[in-house]
């Protein structure tokens, strides 16, 4: 069996996918990191549940 | 530019590289986009989280990188006339400007948002500035139109340091404005003495620099001018909260050296300096990068010295 050379075009647009993939991997990655220091830095609550009940109320 | 032209001369290919839409942000200045947010961002008296210093920067250096995109857009027609340019991606086939564009946009608008959610809407609209400035003032406006140019454009090089800065304190002061400025008066004659010794095409494109406008004589005379206009402001900020004895020392010995390098500029006529193959302007040129690097690097130690009682005037 044997396998075709892949062509240049080819090669370029695997280049271009890892590329994008290694990208969004990354932002994803980021993006969890600054939450998870935005959700333990000190001036971070939840609404109380006062308020909670009044945007329920509301709706 | 007419539909004509934009149909002669675009190609369509549609198969770029990973590399090749990394050029559209014109990585070299992203560099020092970088550095100068850097040591904006730690220079400020508001410690930042490391992630949210690291994510801050990232974004800034997209926000850069988004407008070195639509510049290479919007100026796909003179890019393809001027030899410097011809193997941008645009003119060389491999991204179209359509491409160009909404990558541009995209990234434009992510950084934007991104910055705004990991630091401040301040920082997130000074950034958004920017890339206003860059795009709209700079590349669309005044590029074409006026000789000054690169003095007026030089502000949107101005801003990272500034972005930094608001990323760590939620606003504006005097040290951050400063630091906008020394990038600001620094442009204009690092970039005429560029402009002396690289025999560009801009007449060719349609590009009014001061060097076919207004001639090599009076760009000489306008780069000794704001290298005077620099020194003092350049000196001055040693006696703020970002300068010490360190900066003070380091300004005072790249000042009088630049000083000296636009004043020998100034006294050479063109004559001697096609006979030593501009090498005065050549050697400003270098220094002209060393002394912005080394101003910067000058507040970055001061700053990381200050927590240990050595930075600063205290």
């Amino acid at each position: 069996m044997s396998f075709r050379e892949p062509h240049e075009l080819h090669k370029r647009r695997f280049g271009r996918n890892a590329g994008l993939g290694l990208v969004l991997g990354g932002f994803v990655v980021l993006v969890f990191g600054l939450t998870v220091v935005k959700v333990s830095q000190e001036e971070f609550g939840f609404p109380q549940d006062g308020q909670a009940q009044t945007s329920g109320n509301a709706e | 530019m007419s539909d004509a032209s934009i149909n002669a001369n675009e190609t369509q290919t549609g198969e770029a590289g990973f590399g090749d839409y990394f050029a559209l942000l014109k990585p070299r200045v992203m560099s020092l986009v970088v550095f100068t947010a850097l040591v904006g961002l730690l220079a400020a008296p508001t410690p930042v989280h490391p992630i949210v210093g690291f994510a801050a920067i990232l974004f800034i250096a997209v926000g850069g990188g988004a407008s070195g995109a639509l510049n290479m857009w919007w100026d796909a027609d003179i890019d393809r006339i001027m030899k410097r340019t011809q193997g941008r991606p645009i003119p060389a086939g491999k991204i179209t400007e359509g491409e160009a564009f909404g990558f541009g946009m995209t990234l434009a608008a992510m950084s934007v948002i991104m910055l705004a959610l990991a630091a401040n809407f301040v920082a997130a609209g000074l950034l958004a500035f920017t890339i206003f400035f860059y795009v709209v003032i700079y590349s669309m406006w005044l590029k074409r139109w006026t000789p000054q140019n690169i003095v007026i454009g030089g502000a949107a090089g101005a801003f990272p340091p500034m972005i930094g800065w608001a990323v760590a304190t939620g606003g504006v002061s005097v040290e951050s404005v400063l630091m906008f400025a020394l990038i600001f008066m620094w442009t204009p004659p690092h970039f005429w003495a560029l402009a002396l010794f690289m025999k560009s095409d801009y007449e060719k494109a349609g590009v009014p620099m001061l060097t076919v406008t207004h001639g090599r004589r009076a760009t000489r005379v306008y780069i000794l001018i704001y290298t005077l206009l620099l020194a003092p402001l350049a000196i001055g900020a040693a006696f703020t909260g970002i300068g010490g004895p360190i900066y003070l020392a380091v300004a005072v010995a790249l000042n009088a050296a630049f000083l000296k390098g636009a004043w020998d500029i100034w006294r050479r006529d063109e004559v001697q300096a096609e006979a030593d193959n501009y090498k005065t302007e050549k050697k400003v040129f270098a220094l002209s990068l060393f002394y912005l690097f080394g101003h910067f690097t000058a507040i970055l130690i001061e700053s990381i010295l200050t927590p240990y009682g050595w930075g600063g005037w205290s």
